[in-house]
């Protein structure tokens, strides 16, 4: 564990304008690094999803990014109001975001999907009313 | 083709990235949903939209998008300029709409995505 690189971001859920802002850095930090191009792209993106979904369903939450050797692990945590069923979340298409969400180019049930499609490996571990702990890995 | 044609075809504003415009692209697409832009574009260099926010610009960002074209006269913010900025991406405003924009730039040879 200790030779891993960690980045910690607190994603504000009030401001739909700043969501992803936290998704950017990430992506400026692994240029930095010096890693391909398509990790830095699928790593960035499935974070930008989980950021976006954090902000428009659970209020923010916390987000951390660990950069190991052979892989780079995605972990957001957030204290909303969890995942009822998840079998339904997961399936393209299926959305409970709200009008106004779906006006501002997003809620069209694509964002565990394309979290899960750019991710080696995504886990989902959600109490209702309690909130969720997404961990998405990415091999190197 | 040339971000230059793309403003020249569309009748477009250069917004910002000015020193962008000979700047080779070689795919785009159209969309006003971003979740779509994420899940189906793979490297397509130019987005057009007539969606206005900044999660446009960091949609764009993620995907390693060059340029965004705003089509339906729909002016970007000052915050979204600045975001554009940070992320070297020039920004274009069109009067044409979605349909016209994107044929137009069709018919002269600017692709969409390879299907796989």
């Amino acid at each position: 564990m200790s030779d891993k690189l960690n980045f910690h971001f607190d994603v504000d859920g009030e401001n739909f304008v700043s969501a992803g802002q936290a998704s950017v850095q990430v992506k400026k930090n692994l240029r930095e690094l010096g890693l391909p191009p398509e990790v830095i792209r699928r790593v960035s993106i499935a974070m930008y999803e989980g950021e976006i979904n954090m902000v428009i369903h659970a209020n923010g939450g916390f987000a951390d990014v660990d950069v190991y050797e052979d892989k780079i692990v995605i972990t957001l945590d957030d204290k909303g109001p969890g995942i009822k069923d998840i079998a339904l979340a997961m399936q393209e298409g299926y959305s409970t975001a709200s009008d106004q969400v779906r006006s501002l180019g997003f809620g069209a049930g694509m964002g565990l999907p394309n979290m899960k499609r750019y991710t080696d490996d995504m886990q989902i571990d959600t109490r209702v009313g309690v909130g969720t702990k997404i961990t998405m890995t990415i091999r190197l | 083709m040339k971000i230059r044609e793309i403003k020249e075809l569309l009748d477009a504003e250069v917004v910002c990235g000015e020193d962008a415009l000979e700047t080779d692209v070689h795919s785009a697409c159209g969309s006003d949903m971003m979740s779509d832009v994420l899940a189906y574009v793979k490297d397509q260099a130019v987005l057009l939209t007539g969606l206005v926010n900044s999660q446009v610009i960091r949609t764009a960002a993620m995907m390693d998008m060059v340029c965004v074209v705003f089509v339906r006269s729909k002016v970007p913010t000052p915050e979204m300029i600045e975001l554009a900025e940070e992320s070297s991406i020039a920004l274009l405003a069109s009067g044409k709409r979605m349909y016209e924009a994107c044929g137009t730039l069709y018919y002269h040879g600017l692709g969409g995505a390879k299907h796989e």
